[in-house]
């Protein structure tokens, strides 16, 4: 088995005997978006964002990431169900991400996607022969109404629903959860796909069935010879489940590569922190250092510089992309932890902060501040726990004015580490190619 | 059921039962539970949708929906506040308990000032509190749960849900209150944001010494935040006892199956627990696990097992125990597990 990081090379087609049954190069999907009912200044939200990885035929690919994450949109656009603004999906020969609806369409039968809620995913006024019998139809796949029958008892029975006929003319609504959730695969492997996308296909059901769902899952992959990608926000069941994962944050792949040694051994800081957030069913784990990532997911329409991680990365340093409005976030958040006589002079000295004017290069303080704002700054500049000042080039005065200016930090490309790939600048910095 | 009240326990429940009408008759959500939390100490309670854990929460905050009907006993430092007026239930709620919900966005007003929230429940219990008063109040709590004292003016959508949900324990906690209930509080929040968000809550509950019962379905966050577990199935706690004990030697068929079913970091094998909970309308006569369970034997579908002591500090409704069995009529199978010798081994 090749390493994953030979095979970066991007641009390129897969072939027969490489393995490689999708391989997906610099893809973005971005929505526009209005920026409120009357605003004119449209922005940007990129859901994927220059997503590169491979996925071996008969593997199973993690992608993991918080919601918000694009790895549900990144799945959409592999199966073109979403457009891709630019980049590559490479299917046999052809790049998916080029071809207009038309020419996807016979493709479609090869690929089929599980969805969350099986509720959502099921017409109830369709019985089950029909609703898992309709792909047979529209792909000209079944030439009689006994045939589409045979089939869908056929694939119904693969999936656990035995005897078949005792399901075929019910609805949607006759059936508990879990069969409804094997309701939906049976419909999704009823054209004999060689590739499944599944989103979150067991969140929705309780705790007790969701083993039994994702063991049919296996199952069914060893039997008909499947590749997944397997989306999910939960880590836990990713290590068992996949052979390999990626970890997406803010639309960005940070880290992918073999699941095990992932999980052993995480080399991005957010797998790190997500790994160390997850709690697990053992009283002994009680009270360890978590060392948890500051805040939350960023505004996807108004995305952090640099790295995407860094004002949560408990690792920041100089490189990572700090800005002016990280500043702001600093000593807001300094101020949940210090009584209230040093944040009534700490806010005395800065003025409210919503009057800080911060973006990439700096934030600035704006005229009249007080005396006291300069040897603030410096002295929380002087203690090294206030990783943001790593990032600041200088601090001056400007007319009546105090500005913070940062330093550049490139936006991290990935890279090889120990065997899978990871962006992040502590493994040394790559910057991205801007294009 | 006995009502010796423990000196220690903050509150204590006792052979507490919720049922609502329906049109197919009584249905048992709860179902004769009793409880004891003491100050400072954090209580998980989990199990499957259906359980009646959420119930449970809502029956100890006297907020059941009209058409409900509950009974017991629940006491709170002794007093008990089943039955009492709605004016002292009033001071009870909010002030000695509070409620935290699952999505916090639903539960702050969209026109209201984060400040103004506090300011309001504030004078509601105090009427005689100043505004600024209540405001140095709402900002204390705030920092508290790390939301920086420049945003107590803002409104709820200038706020993250994790932000939000910030909010509503702070709010929670205000007034100080002895026992706070928290129904999934992080259910709907990420990972991380969870895990800052149970740190918050765990710090707060020893430090302020505070009973926490925290209902959840999620098995790991029990594990590593509470002291004690109860396991509810159908309606009933089948498992009660400390984390360290449950967790490593579950004794009732259930909790073992439960744990089994948890997919970890360190899963090799999946496992599940087959069939469906009971019809609580209708529910079966003997142990109400019965015919999911891969351990029943001669009795279990007739008799009704009661929690009896397990071992250690645990107690569990199971029939393989001596001392579950209220008729005195059933002997253990030959192979019931001793002391030493629980049924389990770890996934």
């Amino acid at each position: 088995m090749s390493t994953v990081t030979d095979e970066i090379t991007p641009g390129t087609d897969t072939t027969e005997d490489d393995g490689i049954l999708l391989r997906v190069r610099n893809l973005h999907t971005h929505f526009g978006s209005s920026g409120g009912l009357f605003s004119r200044n449209r922005k940007v939200v990129k859901a994927v964002n220059d997503v590169s990885f491979d996925l071996r035929q008969g593997d199973i690919f993690g992608l993991v990431g918080e919601s918000g994450s694009g790895k549900t949109t990144l799945g959409r656009t592999i199966l073109g169900l979403a457009p891709a603004t630019s980049g590559e999906v490479w299917w046999r020969g052809r790049n998916l991400a080029e071809l207009s609806e038309r020419q996807f369409r016979p493709l479609r039968r090869q690929m089929g996607m599980v969805f969350q809620d099986p509720n959502a995913s099921l017409n109830p006024a369709m019985t089950i022969v029909r609703g898992v019998g309709h792909p047979l139809r529209i792909h000209g796949l079944a030439s009689s109404r006994a045939e589409v029958r045979t089939q869908v008892a056929e694939m119904l029975e693969r999936c656990g629903l035995t005897p078949a006929e005792r399901y075929l003319d019910t609805y949607p609504e006759d059936v508990s959860g879990g069969q409804k959730q094997r309701v939906v695969i049976a419909r999704t492997l009823i054209t004999k796909p060689e590739l499944v996308v599944a989103d979150e296909p067991v969140a929705a059901l309780d705790m007790s069935i969701r083993a039994k769902v994702l063991e049919l899952m296996l199952d069914l992959k060893d039997e008909l010879g499947l590749t997944y990608v397997y989306i999910t926000h939960d880590l836990t069941s990713g290590r068992f489940v996949c052979d390999q994962i990626g970890i997406m944050y803010l639309g960005e792949l940070v880290e992918w590569g073999d699941a095990t040694a992932i999980y052993d051994d995480p080399q991005h800081p957010y797998t790190d922190a997500l790994l160390g957030a997850v709690p697990l069913p053992d009283p002994s784990r009680k009270g360890r250092e978590k060392n948890l990532p500051v805040g939350e997911i960023p505004d996807a329409q108004d995305p952090p510089a640099g790295c995407q991680f860094h004002p949560r990365c408990p690792r920041a340093f100089e490189p990572c992309g700090w800005e002016g409005s990280d500043l702001v976030d600093f000593l807001e958040r300094r101020w949940t932890e210090v009584d209230i006589d040093t944040f009534e002079s700490e806010l005395g000295a800065t003025g409210p902060l919503t009057a800080v004017e911060a973006d990439e290069q700096e934030a600035r303080f704006r005229g009249g501040a007080s005396r006291e704002l300069l040897p603030l700054l410096e002295r929380l500049r002087g203690q090294e726990e206030n990783r943001i000042f790593t990032g600041v080039e200088d601090i001056r005065t400007d007319g009546g004015d105090v500005v913070v200016r940062f330093r550049e930090g490139p936006a991290p490309a990935l890279q090889p580490v120990e065997g899978r790939m990871v962006a992040c600048h502590l493994h040394g910095v790559v910057e991205r190619d801007p294009a | 059921m006995s009502a010796v009240t423990t000196t220690e326990a903050v509150l204590s429940i006792r052979d507490l039962r919720v049922a609502y009408a329906t049109p197919a008759g009584m249905l048992h959500a709860v179902d004769g539970v009793s409880l004891d939390i003491a100050p400072g100490e954090a209580v998980g309670l989990v199990g499957e949708s259906g359980c009646g854990k959420s119930t449970m929460g809502k029956a100890l905050m006297q907020l059941l929906p009209p058409g409900a009907e509950m009974s017991g006993s629940v006491e709170l430092e002794g007093e008990e506040t089943v039955g009492i007026p709605t004016r002292a239930l009033r001071k009870l709620r909010g002030e000695d308990m509070a409620l935290v919900f699952q999505e916090p966005m639903t539960r702050l007003d969209p026109l209201m000032k984060v400040s103004d929230h506090f300011v309001e429940a504030i004078r509601a219990h105090r009427p005689r509190t100043s505004k600024d008063e209540a405001r140095a109040m709402a900002r204390e709590a705030l920092q508290q749960m790390g939301i920086p004292p420049t945003r107590a003016d803002n409104y709820p959508h200038e706020f993250s849900g994790g932000m939000r949900q910030r909010i509503m324990i702070a709010l929670g906690i205000v007034m100080r209150p002895k026992v706070v209930i928290a129904d999934e509080p992080t259910t709907a929040l990420d990972v991380i944001v969870e895990a800052q968000i149970l740190d918050l809550m765990d710090r707060l509950r020893r430090d302020s010494g505070l009973g926490l019962i925290l209902i959840t379905h999620n098995l790991g966050i029990v594990a590593e935040t509470c002291d004690r577990v109860a396991v509810m199935y159908a309606g009933r706690i089948v498992e009660v006892g400390p984390v360290e004990e449950v967790f490593t030697a579950p004794r009732h068929p259930y909790t073992q199956g439960l744990l089994r079913s948890v997919i970890s970091t360190d899963t090799t094998e999946l496992a599940s627990i087959d069939g469906f909970p009971p019809n609580l309308l209708d529910p079966p006569e003997g142990c109400r696990f019965a015919p999911r369970c891969d351990q029943a034997f001669g009795p279990c579908p007739t008799v009704d097992p009661v929690l009896t002591p397990v071992g250690g500090a645990s107690r569990a409704a199971c029939l393989l125990y001596p001392g579950a069995d209220p008729t005195g009529t059933v002997d253990p199978p030959a192979a019931a597990p001793t002391d030493d010798e629980a049924r389990w081994e770890a996934p």
